[in-house]
């Protein structure tokens, strides 16, 4: 009832802070239009088995908007929270830390389902870009993404020791991660060391999982799991190492 | 009964600093203890332990039997908090804020009524940013009883409050406290403490100076009356300053003041009347809490 309605709350405050709708959907929606209207990354190219690199920018853009959500949006809205004294005021009632958290989450990954929705459509029908083929093994996946990279940002908030050093390290964070999902260097060009690398990064280990749901097999258990173990073990530590004020 | 809150021997530091010394108090089910004291004294440091949100480095603390730090879960179920510099959303409206707050506790109180009854029905839409101070005020005293406690901690209650305001506040209290509530006001206004609490703890430098009740404080005090009037016809001062209750009678002009304990207003009058003289322009002024104050601290209390 209460997590409901702290749920409820958050997505009111997303939509009036216009961080959700800007930030973790029209931003990213809007930079996948202009890429997909780049005539040269939608040339069908035969090292990719046929797909363009539009083809293979969206479920990186995917990975990019869920990101920015986890790792800028979440650390900014809790540590501001905690600097302004709304978790101060919390604390004082039996709404507890997982609660609060959990909200937070939720109001996120609610966002996100909006962008990736969204994402998939307009690639789908203004540039004709296929759905993945294993559609089950791909909601696995993203939510699997979503749970890590989330859990990476709950860290970041408990960690950090307030709202600029937070926002400083999430979007520091956020170069390495993306690096790592192939936004500059697809994953399949990098070198072994990094390619190695990228597997055991939750973002790597995201764009692994896609592409598998994209060629049609439910994701190999090693990027699951790396997935899992990201999402458990940060929720973990941020739970055990939150701070009211 | 045993009482709600019990404090032994508190102690809290930070660093050099002592915000607490030693401090030990009790609130009985449904009193209204008033913590007095000057700015730093160690009222809000004291009010944070039993709330659980510092913890204390020595000393026992328990509110309804349990302890604040430990037993979270029912310490918050019972304990209504008003806290200094506690914040909400900038965005989040009047009405969202009760509404979520009350969904924290299974038996919440009916939060529109509390809206109502503290004057913020018109605002409920209105977001937490665009408040006046002391609109912003009596939301955090809504907040603080939208949980149906037993036992409310009201930090500053009415700081910020336009004198309007802070009587309409008062008369809220006053009808949580017939309800049953035990109040922990933290004050630094007389005046509120006066009109409020049954019993007054009067802190200094994180120790209690004495607890009791207003009156009694003054009392306590031994601050005496000033009786001052004008004799409708010449009086010898002998006939006053044999009065057990009277310390001392002075003149300036035609005018007699007498100084004196509670009774000397009695024992003036008799002898007046007796010698049929009437007391002119009579005034009495009377001790407060803040000349109790004085007088047991050999302070002032802050003037804000």
């Amino acid at each position: 009832m209460s997590t409901a309605r702290l749920v409820n709350v958050e997505i009111k405050l997303s939509l009036r802070d216009k961080v959700g709708p800007v930030w973790g959907v029209g931003f990213p929606l809007v930079l996948l239009i202009i890429l997909g209207s780049i005539p040269d990354l939608r040339e069908p190219k035969p090292e990719y088995g046929g797909l363009s690199n539009f083809d293979l920018l969206v479920p990186v853009m995917v990975l990019f908007n869920l990101a920015m959500l986890a790792l800028v949006a979440l650390p900014t809205t809790l540590s501001g929270y905690r600097e302004q004294g709304v978790l101060r005021r919390m604390r004082t009632t039996p709404v507890g830390p997982a609660r609060v958290l959990t909200a937070q989450l939720v109001a996120n990954l609610t966002t996100a389902v909006v962008a990736v929705v969204a994402f998939l459509a307009v690639a789908r029908f203004a540039f004709g870009v296929g759905l993945p083929d294993n559609i089950g093994g791909y909601v696995v996946a993203w939510l699997l993404s979503a749970a890590a990279l989330l859990s990476v940002g709950l860290l970041i908030t408990a960690l950090a020791p307030g709202r600029g050093p937070a926002t400083a390290i999430g979007t520091v964070l956020y170069f390495p991660i993306m690096f790592f999902a192939g936004l500059w260097v697809p994953i399949a060009d990098m070198p072994t060391l990094l390619r190695n690398i990228s597997h055991y990064t939750p973002s790597g280990a995201a764009m692994t999982a896609f592409q598998a749901a994209y060629e049609g097999h439910f994701p190999a258990a090693q990027p699951l799991l790396t997935l899992v173990a990201y999402a458990v073990v940060c929720t973990a530590v941020a739970i055990r190492w939150f701070r009211w004020e | 009964m045993p009482p709600v809150i019990e404090v032994r021997h508190l102690h809290k530091r930070y660093g050099d600093n002592v915000a607490v010394d030693d401090i030990s108090l009790t609130v009985e089910e449904g009193e209204v203890l008033g913590i007095l004291g000057p700015n730093g004294a160690g009222k809000t440091t004291t009010v944070e332990c039993v709330e659980g949100i510092r913890a204390p480095d020595r000393g026992e603390i328990r509110v309804a039997g349990f302890d604040p730090l430990r037993d979270r879960a029912e310490v918050t179920r019972h304990l209504g908090v008003q806290l200094q510099d506690g914040q909400l959303q900038e965005r989040l409206q009047v009405a969202e804020a009760l509404e979520l707050y009350s969904s924290f506790y299974s038996q919440p109180a009916d939060w529109r009524a509390l809206m109502a009854g503290l004057g913020l029905a018109d605002k409920a839409k209105t977001r937490y940013g665009k408040l006046s101070g002391g609109q912003k005020q009596r939301l955090s005293i809504a907040l603080a009883l939208v949980g149906n406690p037993r036992v409310a901690i009201l930090d500053e209650l009415t700081t910020g409050l336009d004198p309007q305001a802070r009587r309409d506040t008062w008369d809220l209290i006053e009808d949580v406290r017939s309800r049953g509530v035990t109040i922990v006001l933290v004050t630094h206004f007389m005046e509120e403490a006066e009109r409020l609490c049954d019993r007054v703890a009067l802190i200094d430098a994180g120790r209690v100076v004495t607890v009791d009740t207003p009156t009694g404080l003054t009392e306590q005090a031994r601050i005496e009356q000033r009786i001052q009037f004008r004799p409708s016809r010449p009086i010898d001062d002998s006939l006053l300053t044999t009065l057990p209750d009277v310390s001392s009678v002075t003149r300036r002009g035609d005018l007699v003041i007498v100084n004196g304990n509670s009774d000397a207003l009695n024992a003036v009058t008799a002898v007046l009347a007796h010698n049929q003289i009437v007391a002119q322009q009579l005034r009495v002024e009377q001790a407060s809490l803040e000349d109790a104050f004085v007088r047991l601290t050999g302070k002032h209390l802050d003037p804000k």
